[in-house]
């Protein structure tokens, strides 16, 4: 057994209403720079649809993840000597049009413009070339609540093996958000693709990050991710990827995007897991044993034997400690309602997601919907959202695992509403959805109430431990684009000035004009 | 001292100081702008079949050059190469691998120079190095014509001169006289050449370093520490 702690991410869908607070706090904190406007750490999804970039979930098309072959894990794009023989051409890598072409509008005419009969317009216009655009014809959230045809959304990879075509009608049609972020892969397949070996999993907190000084723009790491979470830097020539926000989590603050994540849906929390399992495991089989292979990962941080060997691996009682109280242990391990996205490209993904439940007031007030033995909860599977298409993200397409969590959600609804509007418990539901009354209280309190302190449980990077020289970082950001602390703009020069220049705002935006 | 004594007995040095020196620096200081520089993610088209070409061609021709002109005369005879096969061996390999240079080349230099994206996005010297690459390649395609030519005559005294000049070079005994009676097209091939070396690592061209063969041998998975070296 060897202990690591992974600092990890549940994501309950049942409450995201799809804001993109988290895309636009994270695009301010971190992308927003010259050659990566069009890459969002962190987007969200309306599904059903392709997504971004286009059809990143389909293999076929994408080569990403892993596979096996002959029973052993290897790149679904190919081993070492292929990386190498396709160096120089990267097969599988999209085009910034697979993402959409970044731009912005200018803004300055519609105060500048001379005095006329017709409003000044704003063209758009392109981030990349600078010039004017004729149309714009897709971007970072097209297929936003469902826009466009059914025709061309419903080419989502999760409703392959479902009889989609009921669901292109308006009475039968369903929606659901989908926010992603790197998911620090404990089998990472950017990792494994970097011929440089500048992609490395951070021993402390398993946090994914790209050496920015070692990367040499190979461009494997981008078309080998299955989630298409890493980005190329077109003025830097480098990948990047979300950093986990490690800076703050390291000061024990949660990432911005869970921090401004006004629906409360994101967890942040510690999980202790087996390194010396992780070929084993994503190597399981059949696909659809993934999702329970990953669970068999995780250590329990209350049995004194992990405890033991967590401790001799180095591992901090402080973070020992938040495993106990990690609020993604109580999802993924004790309620079982939190499932890994796409467990079948077995890179063992650490941001988990529970999964929606569907509005339904309006279908029950007419009768439409079968209910439970309280009259008033409907039940799982008859619900708008197919859960086939829930299981075909989360499960590789088990449907089991997910309608036993959707009931678990629906009975600890159940219990909450008999207690509150009864005034008398009725424990029908949630004792045929396998919970007891106190693991219903808390998971009201963590899934509905969601306070911040049980939202967040996040120890502290030990830096005294660190071998960093912590001197020579003084006067700098933490966050550096190499060079130590230049300022993301890679200018060729043999005698730069060395730790000298910060990030800093080197003169005021431009007002208007 | 005059000006051909200069540029083929001075002028490598300078050049090979810069490569060299040049190299460590920006390595050592700046690796942030150590990188392949590519522009796949902008535009794919034509990249893939121009870049293989291109990147084929000119590591077969700067591997055909550094065994053609560095071996020691005596060695090529001590393997029974004869001067004539080894200048046909040159003549033909130069002619097939510099030919798919100079088709990828082209195809890439297009690429770079109409291609909206690629264009308003390629920094000065991306421009500059691919267009010097692509003279310095058309000027070494130039010479096979006259290479040709000594063959038929069964002459290979040019061949043997460069030799002797690149070793005499290597051998910090820098003898520019060997160069003397060589064709012109040779000798501004050669300069054009050298100041590959030159501005090396001033450009995108220092990826060349970066060759990632070390892959091979890696296991996939790579986990750092703060708390102590691995």
């Amino acid at each position: 057994m060897k202990v690591r702690a992974q600092f990890a991410f549940v994501f309950n869908l049942d409450k995201c209403i799809g804001c993109h607070t988290c895309s636009v706090t994270c695009k301010n904190v971190w992308t927003n720079r010259k050659g990566v406007e069009y890459a969002w750490f962190n987007n969200v999804e309306s599904k059903p649809g392709i997504g971004y970039p286009k059809n990143w979930e389909n293999q076929e098309q994408w080569n990403g993840g892993w596979v096996l072959k002959d029973g052993k894990l290897e790149l679904k794009s190919g081993g070492r000597v292929n990386k190498l023989l396709n160096i120089f051409g990267n097969p599988d890598l999209p085009e910034i049009d697979d993402y959409y072409e970044p731009f912005t509008y200018n803004y300055a005419r519609l105060q500048n413009a001379p005095l006329s009969e017709a409003t000044p317009t704003a063209r758009p216009i392109s981030q990349i070339t600078g010039e004017s655009m004729e149309k714009i014809k897709w971007g970072p959230n097209w297929e936003d609540d469902l826009a466009g045809e059914f025709s061309k959304r419903s080419k989502d990879k999760n409703l392959e093996n479902i009889q989609k075509e009921i669901y292109g009608q308006f009475e039968h049609t369903f929606h659901m958000y989908l926010p992603r972020i790197c998911n620090h892969c404990l089998n990472a397949a950017c990792v494994a693709a970097c011929p440089s070996g500048s992609i490395y999993k951070r021993e402390e907190d398993g946090i994914v990050l790209v050496d920015q000084d070692k990367c040499r723009g190979w461009r494997m790491c981008v078309s080998s991710c299955p989630y298409k979470k890493v980005f190329y830097n077109w003025e830097s020539g480098k990948a990047e990827k979300c950093i986990g926000c490690y800076p703050r989590v390291e000061s024990g603050m949660p990432t911005v995007c869970s921090e401004s994540c006004v629906g409360r849906i994101r967890y942040n929390g510690i999980m202790l897991y087996d390194a010396d399992r992780i070929e084993e495991l994503a190597s399981t089989t059949n696909e659809q044993d993934l999702y329970e292979a990953q669970r068999r990962i995780f250590l329990d941080p209350n049995d004194p034997e992990v405890i033991a060997a967590a401790r001799a691996e180095g591992i901090n009682e402080d973070w020992i400690e938040a495993a106990r109280k990690s609020p993604i242990w109580k999802m993924a391990m004790d309620w079982k309602i939190a499932f890994p996205m796409h467990p079948e490209f077995r890179t063992l993904p650490m941001v988990w997601y529970v999964p929606p439940l569907s509005p339904v007031q309006s279908q029950i007030d007419q009768g439409n919907l079968p209910v439970g033995p309280d009259g008033a909860i409907p039940i799982a599977g008859t619900m708008r959202l197919p859960v086939q298409y829930l299981a075909n993200l989360l499960t590789a397409g088990k449907t089991e695992p997910i309608e036993s969590a959707l009931n678990r959600l629906i009975a600890m609804r159940s219990y909450q509403r008999s207690v509150h509007v009864e005034g008398v418990a009725d424990t029908r539901a949630i004792d045929a959805a396998g919970i007891t009354e106190d693991q219903a209280k808390e998971m009201y309190r963590y899934l509905a109430i969601a306070n911040y302190e049980d939202r967040f449980v996040i120890p502290t990077g030990h830096t005294e431990e660190s071998l960093d020289d912590a001197y020579g970082f003084q006067g700098q950001n933490g966050f550096t684009f190499g060079n130590d602390s230049s300022a993301g703009i890679s200018k060729i020069t043999l005698f730069p000035r060395r730790r000298k220049e910060t990030v800093e705002p080197k003169a005021l935006a431009p007002s208007g004009d | 001292m005059n000006l051909h004594d200069f540029l083929y007995g001075v002028y490598p040095y300078i050049a090979l100081s810069i490569f060299i020196l040049g190299s460590i620096l920006r390595f050592d200081r700046e690796q942030y702008t150590w990188k392949s520089d590519s522009s796949q993610l902008l535009s794919k088209a034509g990249l893939r079949l121009g870049s293989n070409l291109f990147h084929v061609g000119i590591i077969a021709v700067f591997f055909g050059h550094a065994v053609g002109l560095l071996t020691p005369h005596h060695f090529f005879l001590s393997l029974g190469v004869s001067d004539m096969t080894h200048q046909m061996v040159a003549i033909w390999a130069g002619s097939i691998f510099g030919g798919l240079g100079l088709l990828g080349g082209a195809i890439l230099w297009h690429r770079r120079m109409l291609n909206k994206r690629i264009s308003v996005t390629s920094r000065g010297t991306d421009k500059f190095i691919l267009s010097w690459l692509l003279v310095t390649l058309l000027l070494g395609l130039s010479t096979i014509p006259v290479s040709l030519g000594h063959a038929h005559e069964g002459n290979p005294g040019v061949m043997i001169a460069l030799a002797e000049w690149a070793q005499s070079i290597v051998h910090l005994r820098p003898n520019p006289a060997l160069l003397e009676n060589v064709d012109t097209v040779f000798k501004v091939h050669l300069f054009f050449g050298m100041t590959v070396f030159l501005v090396f690592p001033f450009t995108r061209l220092v990826h060349v370093w970066s060759a990632p063969v070390g892959y091979l041998g890696r296991p996939y998975q790579v986990v750092r520490s703060k708390r102590h070296f691995n």
